[in-house]
């Protein structure tokens, strides 16, 4: 089975994100595989481990995005390919959806292409369903869990309301929950195999492709408004008497 | 401006922001709601009351069970043909899913989970929280219709005017569905943080009870998650007096104490509830950006430097096990219950 797992590079979850003259700063975080992708990983090796077949680890990003497919694979993907150009760079989830399209025509298509959920720094989550809408693919989101049967694949959706049931023919495109499984720890034989790995870097050229033109913009970038919030802290002598005074401050607020 | 408004359902059951989106298109002019599925009846009676001008109807055995791309297809055939500027969704997985491939067929884009809405001339401009709610941005949309969904609990709900009607038209199903729905089973308890006015959290600190003995024969793993369930027992207890929902950091989900679909931040969910109880949660940089939104924070924790007391309205420093029922029991009675 041959399977591709999309990922994307972001700012560690521990960064500080400020605006800084209308741009994104993260000061010295480092540049992490987004944290819900690694998921994405995982439950490809998990399928590769049941099924057998091939992980391939895609990225649309720069040249630093090396570290993210690095991380891939050393999770234990047998290869990875780089999408980068100068072109790029105003890319919205429309856009990016179309470049990873190209791609994975590129790749010579797939059983099963996994993406995480969304992402940590857009968040937006309209990636994977626009993948599939482009290839004409069945879309199967929010998966907990994934069984492959002869050429079909039933997954566990994961929703507000419960766990949904859903089958497809493959090829399929999925994105993976939390459920599927935490992701393992690079191995330090996948260390030693990442560090040396080659991995090809794809031009919008090599695509055959031109820059999608942004349909969504950014106008202004802000610093959230800062919450004066002076904490009141409630002591007495006794639970009863602590809870007595709490219960009184969270009535006099009226939210109830 | 003409607005279409996707009202999403499931077993019956409206996400209450579907309402909201009606009150949010009615400032700037037309709302046409639109409603899929079958046996629609008293969904479309709801979406004339709560104020919509207009209801599109399809209701068709073939759009029973939610599936993306069907859905897709018929909302992108009914706007290719009707024209809205706008098409507003409540922020959900499944109209994620539904308005990220609509607006590929439109050729347009759509702006997620919104929290502000304004418009500059016929432009729209909305924001949106980004790198998990650590900056704000303004974006705009350059293809027609704009599509944006608005996060819940944010735009005000218009009143509900029983016994309201308005235009009603039957529109047609696509159904080029690609997948099929074997079945369903409800959250084990109904999990819904984003509409709760309460939300009663709780971290790591629910396993730390030393005064309560596990059963015999459990493993130190085992006997941790048994005392944290103790824990979350007394803040369900909390929670149900409040009418509100449980909520839970990474910590206590990751140790295996209750579901994901409790989990407040990052990875889990932003709430903006009224009222937001943190126990035992020492305030992650996560967990804070997931719930400081929410009107009043009070947080019980052990740790009187815990990172969470910086966000919070009112703070005890104690032990939960003991603060937690002695609130249930206080908020009883000066609540007549």
């Amino acid at each position: 089975m041959k399977i591709i797992a999309c990922i994307k590079q972001v700012p560690d979850s521990e960064a500080k994100v400020k605006a800084e003259g209308g741009q994104v700063s993260w000061g010295d975080a480092p540049l992490v595989i987004n944290p819900f992708d690694e998921y994405a990983v995982e439950g490809a090796l998990q399928q590769k481990e049941a099924s057998g077949g091939t992980v391939t680890a895609l990225c649309v990003g720069g040249e630093s995005a090396r570290d993210a497919l690095k991380h891939a694979l050393a999770m234990g993907a047998d290869d990875a390919v780089l999408v980068s150009d100068a072109a790029l760079n105003d890319l919205d989830t429309v856009g990016a959806a179309r470049v990873l399209a190209a791609a994975i025509n590129k790749i010579g298509g797939a059983d099963m292409v996994i993406f995480g959920r969304q992402t940590l720094d857009n968040g937006a989550g309209l990636t994977p369903a626009q993948t599939a809408r482009i290839i004409g693919w069945p879309m199967l989101g929010l998966a907990g869990q994934i069984k492959v049967d002869g050429g079909s694949v039933t997954v566990e959706r994961v929703l507000e309301e419960g766990r949904q049931t859903v089958s497809a023919k493959m090829p399929v495109v999925l994105s993976v929950v939390q459920s599927i499984g935490e992701p393992r720890y690079p191995s330090f034989m996948g260390i030693r195999k990442a560090s040396k790995a080659t991995i090809p870097v794809w031009s919008l050229a090599d695509l055959s492709t031109a820059a999608p033109a942004p349909v969504i913009t950014r106008s202004e970038l802000m610093n959230p408004p800062a919450q004066e919030k002076e904490v009141e802290m409630i002591t007495g002598d006794s639970a009863a008497e602590i809870a007595d005074k709490l219960a009184d401050k969270i009535l006099a607020e009226k939210v109830l | 401006m003409k607005t279409f408004v996707y009202i999403d359902h499931f077993k019956g059951e409206v996400q209450p922001a579907s309402w909201e989106a009606i009150g949010l298109a009615k400032k700037y002019g037309t709302a046409v709601a639109v409603v899929f599925g079958a046996g629609t009846d008293e969904i479309t009676k709801a979406a004339f009351e709560y104020g919509a001008d207009e209801v599109i109807v399809v209701d068709d055995a073939a759009l029973t069970d939610y599936r993306a791309e069907p859905y897709a297809s018929t909302l992108s055939a009914l706007a290719s043909s009707s024209t809205p500027d706008l098409i507003l969704f409540p922020t959900t997985a499944r109209t994620r899913e539904l308005a990220a491939m609509s607006a590929v067929d439109l050729n347009t884009g759509v702006l997620t989970d919104i929290t502000g809405f304004e418009m500059n001339g016929d432009q729209v401009i909305a924001t949106r929280p980004i790198y998990e709610g650590k900056l704000l941005e303004k974006t705009v949309c350059s293809g027609k219709p704009v599509m944006a969904t608005i996060r819940g609990r944010v735009f005000p709900k218009p009143a509900r005017e029983a016994g309201k009607t308005g235009t009603l038209t039957k529109g047609d199903a696509k159904t080029d569905a690609l997948s099929t729905v074997q079945g369903y089973s409800a959250a084990e308890s109904a999990v819904n943080l984003g509409d709760a006015a309460v939300i009663v959290s709780g971290g790591r600190g629910v396993s730390n009870n030393p005064s309560l003995t596990p059963p015999a024969g459990m493993d130190e793993k085992q006997a941790e998650i048994w005392r944290a369930q103790q824990g979350f027992a007394l803040i369900t207890d909390l929670a149900t007096l409040l009418g509100g929902a449980v909520g839970a950091s990474r910590a206590a989900v990751d140790g295996g104490y209750i579901t994901y679909a409790h989990q407040v931040g990052q990875t889990g969910k932003v709430v903006t509830p009224d009222l937001y109880i943190a126990c035992g949660i020492s305030g992650a940089i996560q967990h804070l950006v997931g719930m400081r939104n929410a009107k009043v924070i009070v947080a019980i924790n052990k740790d009187a430097d815990a990172p969470v007391f910086k966000q919070a309205r009112y703070g005890v420093v104690g032990d939960l096990f003991q603060i937690v029922p002695a609130l249930t029991e206080a908020m009883k009675k000066k609540m007549g219950k």
